[in-house]
């Protein structure tokens, strides 16, 4: 997803000249061609996340567009009141991107992970949130994000996230995916766990049970037609996030389905149960140590089928 | 560098005297309001705004204007008042302050009135909102200048230092930073609270030409201004010393009107005394 990022932003920058890249001490190696082609279109803000945002959005007020860019927790909790006072409350056109989300960092350590950068930037009114699930998502988010007149998060991982979309793929804001139909239990996730829950749907095919698999890039604004109608269909939902289960996709999903009075049967989030990241390790291995591998996945889902019939 | 005549300096002055009365009879009627800190800035305020800052009020988003970021947000009426003298609304409106459904509220908010350039409030983070204008002027080569004006209580934010850095870092000599040093913060004297001194050397130190001034006297802050102008390759900082509360004996040097309002007596005195 970064590379895809960096490539977005990169023909985003050929097109138009007001398309700035902001890191702060991110930049090696990964951005060595932007600087080189568009030197002028690049900032380098040094370790200082805080005045990154504000300058950002004194640049966006002259008429740019910076996208500011560096570990998703930097810059949604370092700089959360930059964020809130001169991003959102002033409505001015800066795109945050937050890279290494979740526990995709997992070797660094939870002061690495971002578990609660949904939920925090989820209450700021005005706020886009984009969470790809893969490259070409990434990339399509990042050129939508530059359409738009307004504040955007949009939420990287890092890099070798597999494929899920065609070539021609389009990112809709407001709009979740289905990737695999079925009718007997709906799994709705967010980020390249939606691999894991790809995995998981197919394990239950196997076992003669038809998981509806949701994939939904945009949590702010949220597509809510898409969860009531899996509510009434499927009558079990469970969402799956590398973040803590307040305030990200599971609460989302939970005030959607509880504002609509969709009598679903059962809800389950899955994600940190109110806590930190555990573990050092790889990737696959910390989402094991924390219950999101694709066997637990399918351990909750065969829970709920197994106690409502 | 420009000339300033003895009559150029008799208009600012006037100018600062008309802002102090503005702002004591307006924080009278509001109730409420910051009085020390915004008296403080008046003649700093004067010079930027009748003779420094190139602007149109009739055309407030006028792509080529001067940029002036009050990033000590609570001093909201030193600005009211520097904007309606100026001829961005009209005086009357100055009487609405804190009212409600005032575009004059406690903190500046760029949404409500046009001249206001951004939204503080929160301390450090208005300098840095100016570092971002002036890194916009220089990428499209703008003649226009940005100006942030700053509380020397505000230099206790670690971020002012993040964006003085990259200030000079970026070479943004299109930049001017003021600091009202007034010595004073709600909490008492800044040396005792939590002393940013040495303020000159903090700034010369951080890559800023620096110019410290009486920042009463208006021929000298228009000199620094001047001086800012011919300055290459940096930002100017004017550290300009100034008394809170200044033109109000009773109030002068005094912490306590840091966040407070004359009463009837204390505004009709306050008048006398301004003249």
């Amino acid at each position: 997803m970064r590379n895809a990022y960096i490539k977005a932003i990169y023909d985003l920058a050929k097109e138009d000249k007001n398309i700035l890249a902001l890191v702060a001490d991110n930049g090696a190696i990964v951005f060595d061609q932007f600087r080189c082609d568009y030197p002028e279109q690049f900032i380098n803000f040094g370790i200082s996340e805080a005045n990154m945002v504000s300058a950002a959005a004194g640049l966006a007020n002259c008429g740019k567009i910076p996208f500011a860019y560096t570990i998703a927790g930097f810059i949604t909790m370092r700089a959360f009141e930059q964020v809130r006072n001169d991003v959102c409350l002033q409505k001015q056109n800066v795109k945050l991107v937050g890279v290494g989300a979740g526990m995709r960092y997992s070797a660094q350590g939870p002061t690495h992970h971002a578990t609660e950068d949904i939920a925090i930037m989820r209450v700021l009114p005005s706020m886009n949130i984009i969470v790809p699930a893969s490259p070409r998502e990434a990339y399509a988010a990042t050129r939508w994000a530059a359409q738009i007149n307004g504040p955007v998060y949009i939420r990287l991982e890092a890099t070798n996230e597999p494929e899920i979309y065609e070539e021609d793929y389009e990112f809709q804001l407001g709009k979740g995916v289905i990737l695999k139909d079925g009718g007997d239990i709906t799994l709705v996730a967010a980020g390249s766990i939606i691999h894991d829950v790809l995995t998981a749907a197919n394990k239950l095919m196997e076992k003669g049970i038809h998981a509806r698999v949701i994939n939904m890039p945009s949590i702010k604004p949220i597509d809510k037609d898409i969860i009531i109608e899996a509510a009434q269909e499927t009558g079990k939902i469970i969402t799956i996030e590398e973040h803590n289960v307040i305030g990200g996709l599971g609460s989302t999903v939970a005030e959607v389905l509880l504002e609509n009075r969709c009598s679903v049967i059962a809800f389950k989030p899955m994600g940190l149960q109110d806590c930190f990241g555990k573990g050092y390790g790889s990737h696959a291995y910390i989402k094991t140590k924390n219950g999101l591998s694709p066997e637990q996945i399918i351990e909750n889902c065969l829970k709920m089928i197994g106690t409502l019939y | 560098m420009r000339e300033i005549s003895d009559s150029t300096v008799e208009i600012v002055t006037e100018k600062a005297r008309v802002i102090r009365r503005d702002i004591i009879e307006m924080l009278g009627k509001a109730g409420s309001g910051h009085t020390g800190g915004s008296l403080s800035a008046a003649d700093i305020m004067a010079c930027l705004y009748f003779w420094e800052l190139n602007l149109d009020p009739l055309k407030p988003d006028w792509d080529g204007r001067d940029r002036f970021v009050l990033s000590k947000g609570h001093a909201a009426p030193v600005l009211y008042a520097s904007l309606a003298e100026r001829g961005f609304f009209p005086r009357e409106q100055l009487g609405t302050l804190r009212k409600l459904g005032s575009p004059l509220q406690g903190h500046p908010d760029r949404k409500k009135l046009a001249g206001v350039e951004a939204s503080t409030g929160s301390l450090g983070q208005g300098i840095s909102w100016a570092v971002g204008m002036g890194l916009a002027g220089k990428i499209d080569a703008a003649p226009y200048r940005v100006y942030a004006l700053l509380g020397d209580g505000e230099l206790e934010e670690g971020m002012v230092w993040e964006a003085v850095m990259a200030a000079a870092h970026y070479r943004l000599d299109n930049l001017v930073i003021i600091v009202d040093n007034n010595g004073l913060q709600i909490d008492g004297p800044i040396k005792k609270v939590m002393s940013p001194e040495p303020i000159a050397d903090k700034f010369r130190a951080f890559g800023c030409e620096t110019i410290a001034i009486d920042g009463h006297d208006p021929r000298a802050i228009m000199d620094a201004l001047s001086c800012a102008r011919q300055v290459s390759g940096k930002p100017t900082a004017i550290i300009a010393a100034t008394v809170k509360g200044k033109g109000c004996s009773f109030m002068e040097d005094r912490p306590e009107w840091h966040g407070v309002t004359p009463n009837t007596d204390e505004v009709q005195r306050a008048l006398a005394e301004l003249g």
